[in-house]
């Protein structure tokens, strides 16, 4: 007998909390309130660990059976189809923006600097996760070799693929730059990158979800903001849907 | 003196919410990949030990998948839930509501103590002032003490930027997707709790009344 009001009373409540949730994260001070949110666990994050902390590496056998593609899986550029049929001669990744010595480097060129091999777990902002292992130089070396002007405070990934007829594109800031395990890696399990996981060039960035990994490079972008970038938010992702800029949660 | 301290209200009142959102943002979050593994890796639905169910709109935030908005709902809501819990834990050990009131002795867990808390409740209920019997301290200390940490280790374990600050947490949990099915089972055991406590407080609403002004303890 009372059963009718009392759910009518929880559906109406159930009703107005997601009217509330709605308004709130669309409202100008919600949506600070999420960006403060998520600004707190990155700083927790980076206070808590050290700045170089290492994720984990596993051994060649924890290494998944496969490794899945995400996101995009192929490019459509006939430049892009053209060099990935033939191995990526002419493929060069640029190093641009706010430094002192642009580079444009071949395959060749990156595979002569010294390389780091990691076996690392990729954790794709859906929930699930896979482990293979990466070949490539560090993004430090490449930034070091361009020599990075003292006002760059964040490194753009420009990439060749599209997505939704938009350029993609990823940004990380310094800290991640020069970690130890942030690679612009060629090979996975080592062969060189298949289509579906970003070749010839993709990021790793271990401390954070797979939508940051960008793949297809072309170039790499030191600014000192990403106003001007896409639509301001750091990203494909971050300016298409809104995801968050950290991704290390 | 008041049954329930103002730290325990503001709690439990805080944490109510934030656990509702984290609940309802989780089960959006979950339709993005409605399959859970054990082990460090998972990805091939094949290898699932669950294939979840895709829960509808009107069971999550925000009504309609959107795995952003969901997260940054996610992200907020564990602050309030995670700063919390380690101040109820403080609160609780500091004016001793924990030991007067939680810590179970040996008797507790014998199986009379359990039968005649069990038969107390169907008798009409705890009598005012008598404190919680065995059940209710079992339940409330698995809450407070297993369930809920949990839940947030659970969530940091999968969190990649939290990684390198303690990577035995995750091995420790049996790797990542083993600490993401936990967060999922857990959260499951909470709102299996929830809706005992809601079930127990709608049939006596004093209780509920009790918890936003404090009430009144009877003299021991």
């Amino acid at each position: 007998m009372v059963d009718l009001p009392r759910r009518t009373l929880i559906a109406g409540i159930a009703a107005l909390g997601a009217g509330a949730c709605a308004r709130i994260a669309e409202s100008e001070t919600g949506r600070s309130l999420m960006r403060v949110a998520e600004e707190g666990h990155r700083a927790l994050h980076r206070a808590l660990a050290a700045r170089q902390a290492l994720v984990r590496e596993y051994a060649p056998s924890e290494r998944s059976p496969t490794f899945r593609g995400n996101g995009s899986v192929t490019v459509a550029d006939p430049f892009y189809q053209d060099q990935l049929a033939r191995g990526f001669p002419d493929w060069r990744l640029e190093v641009r923006g706010l430094v002192e010595t642009p580079l444009a480097l071949s395959l060749a060129a990156l595979k002569a600097l010294p390389q780091r091999r990691q076996i690392t777990r990729h954790d794709c902002v859906e929930g699930w996760s896979a482990i293979g292992e990466w070949t490539g130089p560090q993004l430090s070396r490449l930034l070091d070799a361009a020599r990075l002007k003292p006002e760059a405070r964040f490194i753009v990934l420009r990439c060749a693929d599209t997505l939704y007829g938009r350029p993609y594109y990823e940004s990380i800031d310094l800290v991640d730059a020069y970690h130890p395990q942030t690679i612009i890696a060629h090979s996975l399990n080592g062969a060189p990158l298949p289509e579906q996981n970003g070749a010839p060039l993709r990021l790793r960035v271990e401390r954070q979800l797979g939508y940051k990994h960008a793949k297809y490079l072309t170039a790499i972008e030191a600014v000192a903001s990403l106003d001007a970038i896409g639509e301001g938010r750091g990203g494909f992702w971050e300016d298409v849907a809104g995801y968050q800029w950290y991704a290390g949660i | 003196m008041k049954k329930h301290a103002l730290s325990t209200r503001l709690w439990h009142w805080i944490n109510a919410g934030a656990i509702i959102v984290l609940f309802m943002s989780g089960l959006n979050i979950s339709n993005a990949h409605p399959y859970l593994y054990w082990g460090d890796y998972g990805f091939a639905p094949g290898d699932a030990w669950l294939k979840v169910v895709k829960f509808p709109g009107w069971a999550t935030i925000p009504g309609h998948y959107n795995l952003a908005a969901a997260r940054d709902w996610h992200i907020l809501a564990a602050w309030p839930f995670g700063l919390g819990l380690a101040f109820i834990w403080a609160a609780m050990l500091a004016n001793r509501h924990f030991r007067r009131d939680l810590a179970t002795r040996p008797s507790d867990w014998t199986p009379a103590a359990l039968r005649a808390s069990l038969q107390a409740h169907r008798a009409g209920g705890h009598a005012a002032g008598a404190g919680y019997n065995p059940v209710q301290k079992i339940l409330y200390g698995l809450v407070l003490g297993v369930l809920l940490p949990l839940m947030l280790l659970t969530g940091l374990a999968i969190s990649p930027g939290f990684e390198p600050v303690a990577p035995w947490l995750v091995d420790l949990l049996g790797g990542r997707q083993s600490a993401r099915s936990l967060h999922f089972l857990t959260a499951w055991a909470i709102f299996g709790f929830f809706v005992i406590h809601i079930l127990l407080a709608l049939a006596n609403g004093r209780l509920i009344l009790e918890m936003v002004t404090g009430g009144r303890r009877a003299a021991a």
